[in-house]
């Protein structure tokens, strides 16, 4: 099963990571732009998980990291929906340029 | 080359490449369906690493969970046919350069680096393994970090509902 190179798989997950800062710097709708961020949690799991398999297969430590990455995902993007959601009601835009305000 | 390298090269392709179009496309309905299926390639790398549990985690609380989330906040808030505004080429040619030198400098990093595993005897990333270790409060246990998790998802829960309440107009 190790067959497949550690570094091939660090090459995915850099590769994902910067498509998702990509993502974050020129989209300028939030839910696109929360999107990339899904996409840059989702690269630092796999790095997690392939260093828990190939370097430390003696651990657990980076399928606990995995498990509490994907809790904190889930809860900030609730949040980052609700507030969407929210500004979508009082500005009729999710355009990050035209929130500049924080208060309405 | 081994059958199971092939089956990573597949996944990895069609990760990356929906990757690149769920923060290209300009059509945000479809930008949504395609991180879809670039989660659900790393559900599938997730299995292919022996990693059955964290791959299950990831397809319910990803795929069922956050994308379907996206999609109907999407769906209150846009027209989903329609065409976004394409980025202007200044901050779309910045925010190329940007990337591609952080994966530069990253690549050429993990490149030269020299990987050692530990010699430890190897233990099994069971369920079982995993959840006797998860509420553990003796020998490196992550009971503590838990609780805490769970009151921060009761309080992103309450935060939700108190951020997207509609508030009354007072008279």
């Amino acid at each position: 099963m190790t067959e497949i190179p550690l570094q091939h798989v660090l090459f995915v997950s850099t590769a994902l990571f910067f498509i998702g800062v990509y993502g974050f710097f020129t989209r300028k709708n939030m839910i696109t732009m929360l999107m990339s961020v899904e996409l840059i949690l989702n690269s630092v799991n796999i790095n997690f998980i392939a260093f828990n398999k190939y370097l430390f297969a003696d651990k657990l430590d980076g399928i606990f990291f995995t498990i509490f990455i994907i809790v904190i995902a889930a809860a900030e993007a609730a949040v980052a929906i609700a507030i969407i959601i929210n500004l979508y009601r009082s500005h009729n835009s999710i355009d990050v340029d035209e929130t500049n305000e924080m208060k309405y | 080359m081994s059958f199971t390298l092939i089956i990573f090269y597949i996944l990895s392709a069609a990760i990356l490449g929906c990757g690149l179009l769920a923060v290209t496309s300009a059509k945000i309905f479809r930008a949504a369906v395609y991180l879809l299926f670039s989660l659900i390639g790393i559900a599938g790398l997730f299995f292919l690493l022996e990693n059955d549990f964290i791959a299950a985690v990831q397809i319910v609380v990803y795929v069922g969970g956050i994308v379907v989330l996206i999609i109907f906040s999407i769906f209150l808030t846009h027209r989903s046919g329609e065409q976004m505004p394409m980025p202007s080429k200044k901050r779309e040619r910045i925010g190329f350069i940007a990337a591609l030198a952080g994966f530069a400098l990253a690549h050429g990093l993990i490149y030269n680096e020299t990987f050692i595993p530990t010699h430890q005897p190897k233990i099994e990333q069971s369920v079982a393994n995993i959840g006797s270790q998860m509420l553990d409060t003796n020998h490196f246990g992550f009971v503590l970090p838990f609780e805490v998790v769970s009151m921060l998802l009761l309080a992103a829960m309450i935060g939700a509902i108190v951020i997207a309440m509609k508030v009354k107009p007072k008279e």
